[in-house]
């Protein structure tokens, strides 16, 4: 029987991609430090687990936090009932501070402004609700994290389209890729409704420069069109240059009382900065009173969980934690990416100079057997099944060059880290030594994996059965 | 300071500038009058008494002992990896144990009578979300649920509002207690069938919001046969499943199903979730439970639009496995809310106004017929003004409800304390007797 909508019964979802495929390798042979040394090395998980320690502690400290009490008293009642779409306004105030914080006070935010989310995937959705039709489209810059062409795309009906950057200027937005994605949506009779871009960028762990910011505003200018920042990685900028958020230059810019403030909106989320992916926490700024109100109404299909709600405000209103805590976060953050890149130099890998995220946007194209993407995924199976890392092939980010993959660095202990540089080290080392014999570059033996995996068959098609994948990642 | 634009801001979405959120409606405009003047027995003692709330908050001494004895389901232990590992737990298959408790406690309201596989629970962020989720799911926009009058209000956001797919009631009436029939199931989808509009499914809540009442077996067999006749499917709201006063008379359409050796079962979709039977709204606890593969695969993909805080999950996860809790919670729940119905019934009764005779909810369905100036719309509203501004008491119009008869309100009873209720049902007397008092004096000077 027909029984399901469109939207079921399509692809929209994305999980067929190989951004996922990657995982259920590594579901079903995990690398684990004693039980299992020679699993596969999970590096394709944007995840946050340098300080939960500093969080531990001040839980450690502050019981009633997560105990339902305030000064002692119970609050529990209150909590659970508690259903407000406008959010637990303490926690609000927390977190606008905490994000004013992150850009070094140099903005401020309205709490009024704010609107409380299910995640950055539920804010990120929520806003093309209120900003587009079905079948309009937003352009976004490649390479882009794989989930927003189901979070964007998929209940919505709205269209992505690319605004191609390229390593010629290490992938930064020109106004001529703007121009030309824009022209794009035309051709395909598309009207664009917006640009989204990250920043930082996921996957490419960069802030965008000033000069990009203004780019960006004077053609959203031009166009009369929205932008959207989605500044969840902003608590993740380890060294210079400075996170610059759209706020900032559009202050700087004066916009304040022209038509451009109303159409900038940000997108912001614990999962990263805080590590705190579970507790579903995300938010969407807007200055435009409509998409507040807009916003917040569609918020009751995701609302934020009163208990967390309340956890959160506690820990965020304690400027004394949130000062170390973002400090020394950054630090870590900093040590751990110079550990990768060092231990991928030492391998002869370079990768694009970065200064946020957790995650590094590794260039491999002088591993690739051809400047294709077929190449590309030839290499990257090598890599998952022989090396035994999973890592994010570019292609799954819509990059327009083949060869770039993205490695996650803060999801592991710095041994697991430094074993993953060994391998790698190795496969590199061996790949060279076999080119050096041959001049094709076909058939890496993995010395240390004695019998030798065949690629499964299913792994060449991206069929469009059903996969079940366990978990939601950047 | 509001910055002055001419024209709306440019372009929003349809969906963000239509009105089809709802709020607009007299049943959103009775909470501001209360969130106004609401009352308050010590300082407020003549503010509005907020009855158009279903919220449960009869038994949170309940839970906040358990919390009290449980302390390791508000917190994650001493050891390292407890609070490290829910912090990253974003899997939108949901925590295994939670699913597993939910599983077992949807069991248990229904007295064992039934199973419930844990893989096929589907966690959400509330049942508002469970709802939409489910419309995305069976219908494409422009299509049509079937939904029985009178209905909650909130779905008119929650299944139209952003996926595009239209209500088209199933009129119930008082002739038969406001029961579904096949005509009225006929009716309907002949209607829809008329307007050009594709029926995907028939949405019921069972127990009935506003009715307070659970459906009959026979009426559920009939239901499940309709839909199977017009090759649609049965989306079953038991979100108040656990507050039914007597164990025994509540049927889901799980049990039918199971009688019916599944027959058929791929088109049934239950929608569950903790804010009204344990009183925990804040906390965005839903569930779909699906005899479908593909629904529940679908549902679990989109569940990443509104998962439930992986730290709630825990805490409930400690709770709800606890037989030894929830048997007792199931127990004392039920008889509380039965106590408080009676006690609702009875003042009501003693003032002259009479209720469907309801069997489970948070609230009553109360008819105020005999007091419309106007047997029309017009003249409930006029009524529940009265009752806002006068009585003040905030009870929710049969209108906001799309029920066809003018002339009853639901009326909440589980949101406050007794002596709140007790002066509520004083002011319903004071009124009534002014208006047969009224009633006495236009007799008497005709």
């Amino acid at each position: 029987m027909r029984l399901l909508s469109r939207k079921a019964t399509c692809n929209s979802h994305g999980q067929d991609s190989s951004y996922f495929l990657g995982w259920q390798e590594y579901e079903k042979n995990p690398y684990v430090e004693v039980r299992n040394p020679k699993g596969i090395i999970q590096m394709g998980l944007a995840e946050n687990q340098l300080s939960f320690d500093l969080l531990e502690s001040w839980l450690a400290k502050n019981p009633d936090a997560a105990g339902f009490k305030r000064d002692g008293e119970s609050i529990f009642r209150e909590l659970a009932l508690f259903q407000d779409y406008h959010g637990l306004p303490d926690f609000k105030k927390a977190l606008v501070e905490f994000m004013a914080e992150t850009r070094g006070n140099k903005v401020t935010f309205n709490p009024n402004n704010l609107v409380l989310t299910a995640g950055a995937t539920s804010a990120n959705e929520t806003l093309m609700f209120c900003l587009a039709e079905a079948g309009e489209a937003f352009l976004l810059p490649t390479p882009y994290y794989p989930g927003f062409d189901r979070d964007l795309k998929w209940r919505t009906g709205v269209e992505i389209v690319p605004i191609h950057c390229t390593s010629s200027n290490d992938f930064q937005i020109t106004e001529s890729a703007l121009e030309e994605a824009y022209q794009e949506a035309q051709k395909r009779n598309l009207r664009v409704k917006g640009v989204l871009v990250t920043n930082p960028s996921n996957p490419l762990g960069t802030t965008m420069s000033r000069s990009e910011l203004n780019l960006l505003i004077d053609f959203i200018t031009a166009k009369s069109i929205h932008l959207i920042s989605d500044e969840i990685y902003s608590g993740t900028v380890f060294r210079s240059p400075g996170f610059i958020s759209v706020m900032e230059v559009l202050k700087d810019r004066n916009c304040h009382n022209t038509q451009v403030w109303n159409r900038v909106h940000i997108v912001y989320s614990l999962s990263k900065d805080l590590g705190l992916p579970g507790f579903r926490v995300g938010a969407i700024y807007s200055n435009d009173d409509m998409v507040v109100a807009a916003a917040t109404k569609m918020s009751s299909f995701g609302l934020v969980s009163s208990q967390t709600q309340y956890l959160l405000s506690a820990l965020l209103s304690d400027k004394k934690f949130t000062k170390n805590y973002i400090s020394e976060n950054q630090k870590r953050l900093k040590q751990r990416h110079r550990m990768l890149v060092m231990g991928l130099q030492n391998a002869g890998i370079s990768c694009l100079k970065s200064n946020a995220g957790l995650f590094c946007w590794v260039d491999m194209r002088h591993l690739l057997r051809s400047n294709t993407f077929e190449a590309e995924m030839e290499l990257w199976k090598k890599i998952v099944y022989d090396v035994r890392l999973n890592i994010s092939p570019g292609s799954s980010c819509h990059c327009a060059e083949p060869g770039w993959f993205r490695v996650c660095f803060a999801n592991m202990s710095e041994d697991t880290l430094n074993l993953a540089m060994q391998r790698l080290k190795a496969f590199v080392v061996e790949s060279t030594a076999i080119n050096g014999h041959n001049q094709s570059n076909c058939n890496y033996h993995s010395s240390k994996n004695s019998k030798r995996k065949s690629i499964p068959k299913w792994v060449f098609r991206l069929s469009s059965r059903d996969r079940d994948r366990d978990s939601d990642e950047r | 300071m509001a910055i002055e634009i001419e024209q709306p801001s440019v372009g929003l979405s349809k969906v963000a500038v239509s009105d089809t959120h709802g709020e607009d409606s007299p049943y959103f405009a009775g909470w501001k009058a209360y969130d106004e003047n609401p009352y308050d027995e010590l300082n407020n003692p003549l503010g509005v008494i907020q009855m158009g709330l279903a919220e449960n908050q009869v038994s949170f001494d309940l839970l906040e002992e358990y919390l009290e004895e449980h302390s390791e389901a508000s917190s994650w232990g001493k050891g390292a990896s407890g609070f490290r590992e829910n912090a990253l737990f974003q899997d939108y298959h949901g925590l295994k144990s939670f699913r597993k408790a939910m599983a077992s406690f949807m069991e248990q309201i229904r007295g064992g009578r039934v199973k419930f596989d844990p893989e096929r629970v589907v966690l959400t962020a509330g049942a508002t979300a469970a709802n939409e989720l489910l419309t995305f799911i069976l219908a494409d926009p422009g299509d049509a649920l079937l939904v029985p009058t009178p209905y909650y209000p909130g779905f008119d956001r929650d299944l139209r509002w952003r996926t595009g797919v239209k209500i088209v009631p199933i009129h119930c009436d008082s002739s038969n207690n406001f029961q579904i029939t096949p005509e009225a199931l006929e009716a309907a989808y002949n209607n829809a069938k008329a307007m050009n509009i594709k029926v995907r499914g028939v949405l019921i809540t069972n127990p009935s919001n506003p009715l307070g009442a659970t459906i009959q077996r026979l009426v559920l067999e009939e239901i499940l046969d309709f839909v199977t006749r017009k090759n649609i499917h049965l989306v079953s709201d038991e979100i108040y499943s656990g507050s039914v006063f007597s164990p025994t008379e509540f049927i889901s359409v799980a049990e039918i199903l199971e009688a019916r050796k599944f027959k058929d079962s791929e088109r049934v979709h239950i929608v569950y979730s903790l804010s009204k039977d344990l009183g925990l709204p804040g906390f965005r606890v839903g569930t779909i439970y699906s005899y479908n593969d593909k629904v529940v695969t679908t549902a679990r993909r989109m569940s990443s639009f509104t998962l439930i805080s992986s730290q709630t999950q825990h805490l409930l996860a400690s709770m709800l496995s606890n037989k030894a809790f929830t048997e007792n919670y199931i127990m004392i729940n039920r008889e509380r809310l039965r106590k408080r119905y009676e006690m609702i019934i009875e003042g009501l009764r003693s003032s002259g106004i009479e209720c469907l005779k309801g069997n489970a909810g948070l609230f009553c369905w109360m008819n105020l017929s005999p007091l419309l100036d106007k047997p029309t719309r017009e003249g409930e509203l006029a009524l529940w003004d009265s009752m806002l501004h006068e009585v003040k008491l905030n009870i929710s119009p049969g209108s906001s409800c799309h029920c066809s008869e003018p002339g009853w309100f639901r009326v909440c009873f589980a949101n406050m304390s007794e002596l709140t209720l007790q002066v509520a049902l004083k002011r319903i007397h004071i009124f009534m007797e002014k208006k047969g008092g009224e009633r006495n004096q236009q007799i008497f000077s005709q």
